[in-house]
């Protein structure tokens, strides 16, 4: 009985568009609070060490000081700060702040104080005494025998092996791969290296905290995972879930670096000692080594292939290190196998991978979750093989790739850290986004076009990429509606917006199933004492999982609502419609009931409130299909590359809003040329942050972007609410290869590590004797 | 602790506020409630506190509130005509220009400072006015697409 689409599909504005152009009060930070102290997070100096002594003496004594904590303060529980559905698949290794130190910029101790000034002073009067122990900071030297061991503390749990700084191991596969390479006809094999990436979310992290009326602690937190973070306090701080209300207020950028339990524990340990408000806000600084950041890793690549182009074996081995702690360790990585692999239908395939401690900052979840480094790996290797075998990259592509109706088995061997399930290909328009995205950029005929004379040097490089939509059998969430005498409706969900527009694209699926227009949604999310449940804003989930809870709610609400119109309208409920803010007979004698009198009938008659809610949960991730182009231009002389023309075309399934699902990629492009070309946190010999500002740390600005096409190539995904699959992380994956075959497309050379410095493809030219005078 | 009084214009109305000398006018603005000035990075460097000064765009992190003695002063709350938004807020919105909405303000007041002094800018003008503020959400195609969809209209 459904009308044709009204709303889904459409670019509606933002629900929240008005206040965010305005100013109005919308982020963590934009409230004022009686009282509020200022929480400051001393960080260690030393990448290793143990703290042989300290003394706070002189700090608690400061006028203005209300909190000091340190490890002896605080109860030692162990967990793990990745912002993940119980049980965690990360290892359980961090403390709320312990006596040993494992990167610079680890907890010491902690202040709140009534500006940030006597904070930051308090800070400085803290005598701290470290036995400082060798570092490991280079991903090889982690398992070397002989390395210091940094995780020596005998209560940590879910650490593969401790003694050799693994914090955890993976091997998978499917088929034989050794069987697959004696069958091919050539072998590839090369290394690849990826950087440290910091997220750079505008907003830094912030969290709020206080006691209420009633002594529950409020925690007021930028977090992509509130419903997490409540469990992990819950369990760190020692109290009950139910004394513990989290509110995510508008999130001002997260792309990972907020799935994560960051501030909210200490923030919460300093409001219940002072018992004060406590803010703390990272500074700038603080973001890029007391945050999180993209897992570095070592990529080994081999391919197996006959003369003809088929792939028979695919084999990847990394190492990659998740720095001091094991937040999102196995996930992550296990992505760089499960979800790259598949890509190409090799009957063979096999993944190994060492993710190992090092006394750097911590990695964590960071859009893509290790497809961009596996897929750097992959595609520019593939790009390799095609040119070697003198097969069109396009058609190399076209013939390997993944198609509708296959199942990837790698999938049903990698899950979220254990077994997963397998992933049947019910919607794919990947050689249709190959297609589009290629003539978009005129690939054909610029890969055939001879090399420009001159120092600017011209070429064209391409990358298939795919990713998922939540985690299948894991990922879950929920949503409730309630109606009001308006014929409007509350649609209350636990999921967390993180600047994409999540609470537009679910309330346009509400307004779509209910049959009314999206002005008479009014959406909440993300509060953990008035939202259902929802594992929150991570693995391109939030439309496919919390959408598909939204309709399902919306669904028994719509049956709710035709009952009451067919008692008030006397007429058959399978002759009814919603449509229009209204229900109408459809087929029989006109008669129709507006929304707003089926709420009052409902409401004074009946004495019944309309409303219900549902779970959803899949048991497939279906992939979203990327395929981005890239158009370069290589100064020889200087060694600088332009990029002058990013082609993405994507495959998200049924775009709910088309203008978002859009800005998603061109986010995202912008991203990902920043991981090719600028972006990587440097630490020096002794572990420390060299460029922790946005002036020594080049993310990318309005001057700095190439031209960019964005082409949305839609498919009907079966297991998503009207079609839709997911869009907000796949297009990273595919600029850093694009580019990277592009360069090699323009000089010849072939960039095997990240970010590709002009001061590298200087030294690569004149490695190659191909100066800037050729 | 030292204080001084400041009279500024804030969106067209008069205050006088009590500051210490060396208060952020970022910080001020936020204390008085003007939540649209952005805290990003304190060091000039991301533009999100950005507000105009005598119709320029400037850091307001990188400025005494002291320093703003008798200046004019607009933030993203005065830009808006009473309760019709302007036409560079509007056509954010309708490009899907705004998606955490952090640096928002900050690209408007930019554009707006370019669109009074230039108002059918070149789309290279506008990367160049928007070019002090960093978004990591956009990639700034939309944004621009905005700025330069405002134009039109005004030019109209």
């Amino acid at each position: 009985m459904n009308l044709p689409r009204a709303i889904v599909g459409q670019n509606v504005r933002k629900v929240e568009g008005v206040k965010l152009v305005t100013g109005g009060p919308a982020f963590t930070d934009d409230i004022q609070l009686p009282g509020l102290l200022y929480g400051k997070i001393l960080p260690s100096p030393y990448a290793h060490a143990r703290i042989k002594r300290i003394d706070t003496r002189k700090a608690k004594a400061l006028p203005g000081v209300h909190a000091v904590l340190t490890y002896k303060d605080v109860p030692r529980v162990p967990h793990t700060t990745a912002g993940q559905a119980w049980p965690e698949p990360s290892p359980y290794d961090t403390y709320l702040l312990d006596n040993k130190v494992r990167f610079v910029g680890d907890r010491v101790a902690a202040v709140a104080a009534e500006s940030r000034a006597i904070a930051e002073k308090a800070l400085r009067l803290i005598e701290v005494e470290y036995d400082v122990l060798p570092a490991v900071l280079g991903i090889e030297e982690a398992m070397a025998p002989g390395a210091a061991v940094i995780h020596d503390e005998p209560d940590s749990k879910g650490i593969y092996d401790a003694s050799r700084n693994i914090a955890g191991y993976i091997l998978r596969g499917i088929g034989d791969v050794d069987e697959g390479f004696r069958e091919s006809d050539r072998i590839f094999e090369r290394e690849y290296r990826t950087q440290r990436q910091q997220h750079c979310a505008i907003e830094p992290h912030i969290t709020i905290s206080w006691l209420d009326g009633d002594g529950r602690l409020v925690i007021r937190t930028s977090s992509q995972v509130p419903f997490h973070s409540r469990r992990q306090v819950a369990m760190i701080l020692q109290i009950p879930v139910s004394r513990i209300h989290v509110i995510k207020p508008r999130m001002g950028g997260g792309f990972g670096g907020k799935q994560e339990m960051l501030l909210e524990d200490i923030c919460g340990a300093l409001a219940l000692a002072a018992r004060r408000p406590v803010k703390i806000e990272y500074t700038r600084e603080e973001e890029f080594y007391m945050a999180r950041t993209r897992h570095p890793q070592i990529l080994r690549m081999k391919m197996g292939v006959k003369r003809d182009g088929t792939i028979l074996a695919s084999q990847l081995t990394v190492v990659a290190t998740t720095g001091a702690y094991g937040s999102h360790s196995t996930t992550v990585q296990g992505n760089t196998g499960s979800k790259v692999l598949p890509l190409y239908r090799a009957e063979h395939m096999r993944f190994e991978c060492h993710v190992v401690y090092t006394n750097t900052p911590v990695a964590g979840a960071f859009r893509g979750y290790g497809c961009p480094q596996g897929f750097f790996a992959q595609e520019t290797l593939v790009d390799e093989i095609a040119n070697e075998l003198g097969v069109d990259p396009l058609e190399f592509h076209r013939q390997n790739v993944i198609r509708l109706g296959d199942i990837d088995r790698l999938s049903a061997q990698l899950g979220e850290g254990k077994e997963g399930l397998p992933r049947h290909i019910r919607s794919c328009s990947l050689p249709e986004c190959i297609d589009r995205a290629a003539a978009a950029i005129g690939f054909a005929g610029k890969l055939k076009a001879p090399p420009s004379a001159g120092h600017l040097k011209r070429g064209v490089g391409m990358a298939c990429t795919m990713q998922g939509s939540g985690i299948a059998g894991v990922d879950w969430a929920s949503a409730f509606l309630k109606m009001n005498e308006d014929g409007s409706f509350f649609l209350q969900v636990g999921a967390a917006d993180v600047g994409g527009g999540a609470d537009t694209v679910l309330s346009q699926i509400a307004a779509e199933t209910l049959g009314v227009s999206l002005d008479k949604i009014v959406i909440t999310s993300g509060d953990t004492d008035t939202t259902p449940f929802d594992v929150g804003a991570y693995a391109s989930s939030t439309t496919i999982i919390s959408g598909g809870a939204v309709k399902k709610a919306a669904e028994k609400v719509r049956e709710q609502v035709l009952r009451m119109a067919a008692k008030m309208l006397d007429a058959p409920v399978e002759n009814l419609a919603c449509g229009d803010n209204r229900v109408s007979a459809v087929g029989g004698p006109k008669k129709s009931a507006t929304m707003t009198e089926i709420a009052l009938h409902s409401m004074y008659k009946e004495k019944t409130q309309i409303m219900d809610g549902a779970s959803h949960f899949n048991t497939d991730s279906p992939p979203p299909f990327c395929a981005t182009f890239a158009e370069v231009e290589v100064d020889t002389e200087t060694g600088k590359v332009r990029v002058l023309h990013m082609a993405t075309a994507v495959d998200p399934g049924v775009a709910i809003n088309p203008a978002q699902a859009e800005g998603q990629v061109e986010g995202a492009v912008a991203q990902g040329i920043g991981y090719a070309l600028t972006e990587e946190l440097v630490l020096d010999d002794a572990g420390r942050p060299m460029n922790p500002n946005f002036l020594d740390y080049k993310i990318l600005g309005s001057k700095d972007m190439p031209k960019l096409t964005t082409i949305l190539v839609e498919t009907d995904e079966p297991l998503g609410p009207y079609g839709a699959k997911s869009i907000s992380e796949v297009p990273i994956n595919g600029p850093a290869p694009a580019i990277a075959n592009a360069i090699f497309h323009a000089i010849g050379v072939r960039f095997r590590k990240l970010p590709i410095r002009p001061e590298d493809v200087l030294s690569a030219l004149r490695e190659k004797g191909n100066g800037a005078d050729d | 602790m030292k204080t001084m009084e400041v009279r500024l214009n804030v969106n067209g109305e008069a205050k006088q506020w009590t500051v210490a000398p060396g208060d952020l006018l970022l910080d001020v603005l936020r204390r008085e409630g003007y939540f649209g000035v952005k805290r990003g990075c304190e060091a000039g460097e991301c533009g999100a506190c950005t507000v105009l000064l005598g119709g320029k765009p400037i850091n307001s992190c990188l400025m005494f509130a002291a320093q703003a003695e008798g200046a004019e002063v607009l933030t993203i709350e005065g830009v808006a005509h009473g309760d019709a938004l302007d036409r560079l807020q509007e056509a954010f919105l309708d490009h899907g220009a705004v998606q955490c909405g952090f640096c928002t303000p900050a690209m408007i007041l930019n554009a707006k400072a370019l669109l009074d002094r230039k108002p059918h800018p070149s789309e290279e003008e506008v990367r160049e006015a928007l070019a002090g503020t960093f978004c990591r959400c956009t990639g700034y195609q939309k944004p621009v697409e905005a700025v330069l969809a405002a134009a039109r209209g005004l030019a109209r």
